[in-house]
């Protein structure tokens, strides 16, 4: 195995050489063409690196990124020019306005299906370039003129070498605080948006909330790039805001590979160095002027999309030794964990719960407890409603009817993310993960509730006490469904006895009073069976309380206190293993009736 | 504003409102059989009002040539698929016969017809004859190889193709406007209202469609068959429906109605190259209202954004697309809360 060090400065190299190299090139007799290019591939990456946080990670996307980069343009342009405050000033301005608008077109659209927000986008690009163009005090479509630029410690940067460095700083930093923020609680939670919201939900995280995040990002990203913009061109008018412009930089985030950061800085750059050769080469093949150069975009980026939809950045990522996580966390305090309930208490409280598809009622009042430190089994034929009463309890699915407590307070109309935050924690029958993480990544996601630090936090690397924490807590977890070994491997590369054993772990992660187990065993070899019976027997006896859903009988009839039986929606009895076992209904239930 | 100007501005929404409506349905239909958002429904109607701008000038139209070359690459696609699975010759052959025939044909009669300047009606169905199958096509060579992915990459795919399309017609239209001559020079007057016969036509068009759509949809087979794709592409595919032919049936239906549209309302506005973009777009506003998925919510859209456009083009002339572009934003809202919180999966 590498040595973690070399193989983490292995990894640091090309971005050392590439600050190295950005710092020299206009030192260098590099000619002025080459500097402003690498300007302008400059803002563009701004935008695009907020694009793979929006399109690549939280699986949402927008064309309409050019109106946000508007909006900081504008914003501070006219800020400097009407009431001549410095654009050190108006960069927070110009932030503002775009994290404001941002804010509310998430308001509006995130909370439907992903394919509104960016038609909504779409909509919110043109209108804002009508607007940019019509406005009497924008100037109309001649815009304003005569921008300040930067003043940096009464040095003006108004020549391309010396905006160079401000605006590659401010790229590096900005690619760094979202590599950052992807290795942290906050950018876990944001990765897994792209697999839908019930298993985010399930572990606590608002996925609304995680969505307008990753939007107002991306936006705010877009706004610094308008801002510069303003001050390196010092003048704007509505063009570079447009449409074409926002579908532009998906197609760089897209060639340069939309699940990279880095990717973002080669899209851009690959872009614009194609846009340029185009732009003189296509006219004089084509004959006549104009904009042909997006008639090779556009099918190139269906081509991208059919044959290689990781983009660039995937191949150079591949020849990059990958990177192995320093183990820093072994001496980090432990989590704080809930008080258990005493033992014998009633944690989970099930009164007549109905749930109704139109005609078809799949489960029918049904009733049972749940008491600390008891595994109470869940069993029936296929169909009789038993993921459904799962999906009641965790909140899932609404109710139609009856009653749903945990320690006392009722949880039934909460939301699954409520729910969870009340100490319900669960596995799903079809495992629900993020396969791009590693395995200890996935579980700590699990943890999310039990951390607060947030985005911003995670950029400067300020977070990383409670990082290592619940990392730490992860690790245990793991330890104690037996996956320890593998925790640095990619959890879509496990198979699915252990990827089983790992939403587990998952739960566990969270400090649950009830744990609800949505047929743990299926998919696992004999000798893995034993060993899960083993933990949940331990867990037992830890006080919590589990509910089990499970096809495995010798498993259930092994390690339950209780099994409740379920046929066609309703309750057929429960009772101990033995009772259960005795009884004839049951045995009818399964196999049928001898006439 | 007085009755007379109002009534003015509200039979002007209602006609653009038709259009919108067209391409509302077309939108609705695409995107329940293929899932695709189809952003370049637009350039169809630039396409089909330009092309037949092109042969009123006795020009041969671009298109055509897209035409053949979409068609040749199909079918170099077929003919790889073929090879790699083994096909035999003879349906290999009946394969491309099938996807070269209509274009082959249609190339040859423009050429003929392009210069001979055919009386009106034979261009317009000429220029359907050439606009329809690049519907298909474009289903083909962009959407076909992707129909299992999700929905938001079959719209950036969308966005490609509206991208290549709007350069190719850059290409083949150049930057100038054109105005095609009215289908029908009448005017009729209703009190203080005057109706051209292009407006008549405009109506009459759009009704005959959506009551041929409703027809087709309801009582053929093939329309059926595009109903069960969209209800369930899985069961579709189980009894028998091909998902791919139901993605050209509704791309080729998508492209005749915009081509439908932009012969409509080609007499009534000057048309660009990238003007069908702007219309396509007012029809996806319209297909929201009915959370593009109903059919009646998305045409009762389309009258109100043709009003909308009508009346904010005589309030505030220069907002006007502002303000149907931004009125996206309240009908999101309005649906967002009618139906809370949806999964996307």
């Amino acid at each position: 195995m590498a040595n973690p060090m070399t193989s983490e400065l292995k990894r640091r190299a090309p971005l050392t050489l590439l600050a190295g190299l950005l710092a020299l090139l206009p030192v260098l007799p590099v000619p002025e063409f080459w500097i402003t290019q690498l300007n302008y591939i400059g803002l563009y990456a701004l935008v695009v690196i907020g694009l793979v946080l929006l399109t690549g990670v939280a699986g949402l996307t927008s064309f309409g990124q050019a109106a946000f980069v508007g909006l900081g343009a504008y914003g501070s342009a006219w800020l400097t020019l009407n009431w001549g405050v410095s654009p050190w000033l108006t960069v927070f301005a110009a932030l503002a306005i775009t994290a404001l608008a941002a804010l509310l077109l998430g308001w509006i659209t995130l909370r439907m299906s992903g394919h509104y927000l960016p038609l909504a986008t779409i909509a919110w690009c043109l209108g804002l370039y009508y607007l940019f163009g019509n406005l009497e005090m924008l100037g109309k479509y001649d815009g304003l003129l005569g921008i300040p630029p930067i003043v940096f410690f009464g040095l003006p940067l108004n020549t391309g070498r010396s905006f160079f460095y401000l605006l590659w700083a401010l790229v590096l930093l900005a690619a760094l605080a979202a590599v950052r923020l992807l290795d942290s609680r906050s950018g876990r939670a944001l990765r897994a948006l792209r697999g839908g919201s019930t298993m985010p939900e399930a572990m606590g995280i608002d996925t609304f909330r995680a969505k307008v995040t990753a939007f107002v990002l991306a936006a705010l990203l877009a706004g610094l790039s308008g801002w510069l913009f303003a001050h390196f061109q010092r003048s704007v008018n509505p063009s570079p805001f447009g449409l074409k412009m926002g579908i532009e930089y998906l197609f760089m985030a897209v060639i340069g590979g939309v699940g990279h950061v880095w990717g973002a800085l080669a899209g851009a750059a690959v872009v614009k160095l194609m846009e340029d050769q185009l732009q003189v080469l296509l006219p004089r093949l084509l004959g006549g002027s104009g904009s042909y150069e997006v008639i090779v975009f556009g099918i190139l980026l269906v081509l991208v999309l059919q044959h290689a939809r990781d983009g660039l950045w995937a191949a150079i990522e591949a020849r990059l030794p990958r990177r192995v996580r320093r183990r820093d966390w072994a001496d980090a305090p432990p989590l704080d964990e809930a008080p258990r309930p005493p033992h014998g208490e009633v944690v989970l409280d099930v009164q007549a719960v109905r749930k109704a598809f139109g005609g078809l009622v799949a489960v029918n009042d049904v009733s049972f407890q749940v008491r600390a430190g008891e595994i109470v089994g869940l069993i029936g034929p296929n169909g009789a409603g038993k993921s459904t009463t799962f999906n009641l309890v965790s909140g899932v699915l609404p109710l139609t009817r009856g009653e749903v407590r945990l320690r006392g307070e009722r949880i039934d109309g909460l939301p699954s993310r409520g729910i969870a935050r009340r100490g319900v924690s669960r596995t799903f029958q079809h495992v629900k993960m993020i396969p791009g993480m590693t395995v200890l990544e996935n579980v700590a996601l699990g943890a999310h509730r039990r951390g607060r630090r947030g985005v911003l936090a995670a950029m400067l690397r300020l977070e990383r006490g409670e990082e290592r924490r619940l990392l730490r807590e992860a690790e245990r977890q793991l330890q104690r469904v037996g996956l320890a070994a593998q925790q640095d491997e990619l959890a879509g590369n496990l198979a699915l006895g252990p990827q089983r054993l790992m939403e587990i772990a998952r739960a566990l992660c969270a400090d649950p009073s009830l744990l609800l187990l949505d047929e743990p065993a299926a998919g696992l070899r004999h000798q893995e069976k034993r060993a899960l019976a083993g933990v949940l027997r331990q867990l037992r006896a830890e006080g919590l309380s589990i509910l089990l859903v499970e096809h495995d009988m010798d498993l259930v009839m092994d390690i339950s206190d209780r099994i409740v039986v379920m046929e066609f929606g309703t309750q057929l009895m429960q009772g101990t293993p033995a009772e259960v076992q005795a009884s004839e209904a049951v045995r009818a239930a399964y196999l049928g009736t001898e006439h | 504003m007085d009755l007379s100007i109002a009534g003015i501005l509200l039979l002007d929404g209602t006609t653009s409102g038709a259009v919108y409506a067209l391409l509302a349905l077309a939108l609705v239909l695409v995107f329940a059989v293929t899932r695709v958002i189809f952003i370049p429904q637009g350039e169809f109607v630039a396409y089909g009002a330009l092309t037949l701008a092109m042969l009123q000038m006795g020009k041969l139209p671009g298109t055509v040539w897209l035409l053949a070359l979409m068609a040749l690459a199909a079918a170099a696609l077929d003919a790889v698929h073929a090879l790699r699975e083994g096909h035999r010759p003879a349906r290999l052959l009946r394969n491309l016969a099938a996807t070269l025939a209509w274009p082959a044909a249609v190339t040859l009669l423009a050429c003929w017809a392009a210069p001979r300047q055919l009386p009106l009606p034979l261009q317009s169905l000429l220029t359907l004859a050439i606009v329809t199958p690049l519907g298909p096509l474009v289903y083909r060579l962009a959407y076909q190889p992707l129909a299992d992915a999700s929905v938001l990459v079959l719209l950036i795919v969308s966005v490609g193709v509206h991208f290549a399309l709007t350069g190719l017609g850059l290409l083949f239209f150049g930057a100038e406007g054109f105005r095609n001559p009215s289908f029908w020079d009448e005017r009729f007057s209703l009190g203080p209202l005057v109706l051209s016969g292009q407006t008549l036509i405009i109506f009459m068009v759009s009704a005959a469609l959506i009551v041929g759509l409703w027809l087709f949809f309801g009582r053929t087979l093939r329309g059926k068959a595009l109903r069960a794709t969209a209800v369930n592409r899985l069961g579709a595919r189980l009894m028998g429906i091909s998902t791919d032919g139901a993605g050209r049936w509704s791309m080729g239906l998508a492209a005749f109605i915009g081509a439908l549209s932009g012969l409509l309302i080609g007499p009534t506005t000057t048309m660009f190259y990238d003007t069908g973009f702007l219309i396509g777009l007012k029809g996806f506003v319209a297909a929201i209202f009915g959370g593009l998925a109903s059919y009646p919510g998305a045409a009762a859209g389309a009258l109100f954004v043709g009003w909308l456009e009508s009346f904010g083009s005589f309030w505030a002339s220069a907002y006007k697309e502002v303000i149907v572009f931004t009125m996206i934003l309240p009908v999101l809202l309005w649906r967002s809360f009618l139906h809370g919180e949806s999964d996307d999966e």
